[in-house]
């Protein structure tokens, strides 16, 4: 945990922890050593919810390769969503292709 | 010989008068053993650092680890840690209240002979080193592989506001640096920096840059752990440390 590199985003959703489901407001994006994953450093994001305590984290650390993958992953599954939300869009003109 | 030890919690008065929560560790006895404060890692007050603690005892000191993220509240480690990474770290100015305050707390036991030392990894090796230059009353500083210690303007914030290597002319004890080649904070160079500037001031310090090494190579539950490395770097820390904290000769943890 030397580089101090932090990025932040205001979030709207929910995550699950040991303690079950709880409303997340921030993810803090960090490039940095890991505390558990066996790299030297990782991408870790925490969802957290600074108004329920420390504990309120759900913690996801990952190779740089594995965080591109992702955002890829995400990126394709908006795109996806988006165009399905599009007018005109029929899921009978999509299963006839 | 019968050997023993008392490692516990305990509260002690930090920065501002604040009670904060510390790792304590001493041979059983009546001493005087030297004292050492250790600096934890950006990960917490940790497991890592009370087998740390204990082993100083190990050594025949009195140890003692303060909680430096005890005012972001009870959790984790780890959960804390995040925490308090999020906010960018904590003060400097808090640290080395908390550090003094560890200080003075081993000078008040009966069985302490008057020495201190401070030792920390990673921001503690940073925040060692700014004990050392910033802080009262210390005898010798160990900083394992600090990074940060130089800064860039753009690193600086309210709670960094100055970079460490500008109070080397203030450096009060001597210095023992312990470094990985492969570090990329700090890195080699930044290390070199560091040691002109040791150098320009006249301070007594040793520096050792280890090959096959990179950042955190005393952790041996991380994949950065060296073996060969780390142990001839804990016989330096302890040589280092015997030979400026004055461990009375026979000193250990048997009683």
């Amino acid at each position: 945990m030397c580089t101090w590199i932090v990025e932040k985003a205001d979030i709207s959703g929910s995550a699950k922890g040991p303690n079950g489901w709880f409303p997340v407001t921030r993810a803090n994006v960090c490039y940095d050593h890991p505390s558990h994953a066996f790299l030297e450093h990782s991408l870790n994001i925490d969802f957290v919810n600074e108004e329920l305590g420390t504990g309120a984290r759900v913690a996801v650390e990952m190779s740089a390769e594995s965080a591109r993958s992702l955002v890829r992953a995400i990126l394709a599954a908006l795109e996806t969503g988006d165009g399905q939300h599009q007018p005109g869009y029929s899921l009978s003109g999509a299963s006839a292709d | 010989m019968y050997e023993g030890m008392i490692a516990e919690t305990t509260t002690m008065r930090g920065h501002g008068g604040d009670d904060i929560m510390a790792y304590l560790a001493r041979p059983l006895g009546a001493g005087p053993f030297p004292g050492v404060v250790l600096i934890h890692h950006a990960p917490g007050w940790d497991e890592w650092y009370r087998e740390a603690t204990r082993k100083f005892a190990h050594h025949g000191y009195a140890a003692i680890s303060p909680n430096l993220y005890h005012r972001e509240g009870p959790g984790s480690p780890d959960d804390v840690a995040a925490k308090v990474r999020a906010a960018g770290g904590v003060p400097d100015d808090q640290v080395i209240g908390d550090v003094e305050g560890a200080m003075r707390y081993l000078r008040a036991l009966p069985y302490h002979n008057g020495k201190v030392g401070v030792i920390g990894t990673c921001s503690g090796g940073r925040q060692t080193y700014l004990v050392a230059c910033r802080g009262k009353g210390v005898d010798a500083a160990v900083d394992c592989w600090g990074g940060r210690v130089v800064m860039s303007q753009q690193e600086l914030n309210p709670r960094q506001p100055v970079a460490p290597i500008d109070y080397t002319k203030d450096l009060s004890c001597p210095l023992l640096g312990l470094f990985g080649e492969e570090d990329q904070s700090p890195t080699p160079e930044q290390v070199a920096l560091h040691e002109e500037e040791l150098k320009k001031h006249g301070k007594t310090y040793e520096f050792h840059m280890y090959s096959n090494a990179g950042h955190g190579f005393f952790y041996y539950d991380r994949p950065n752990y060296r073996i060969e490395q780390a142990l001839d770097g804990w016989n330096k820390v302890f040589a280092f440390f015997e030979k400026h904290l004055s461990v009375p000769s026979g000193a250990g943890a048997g009683v």
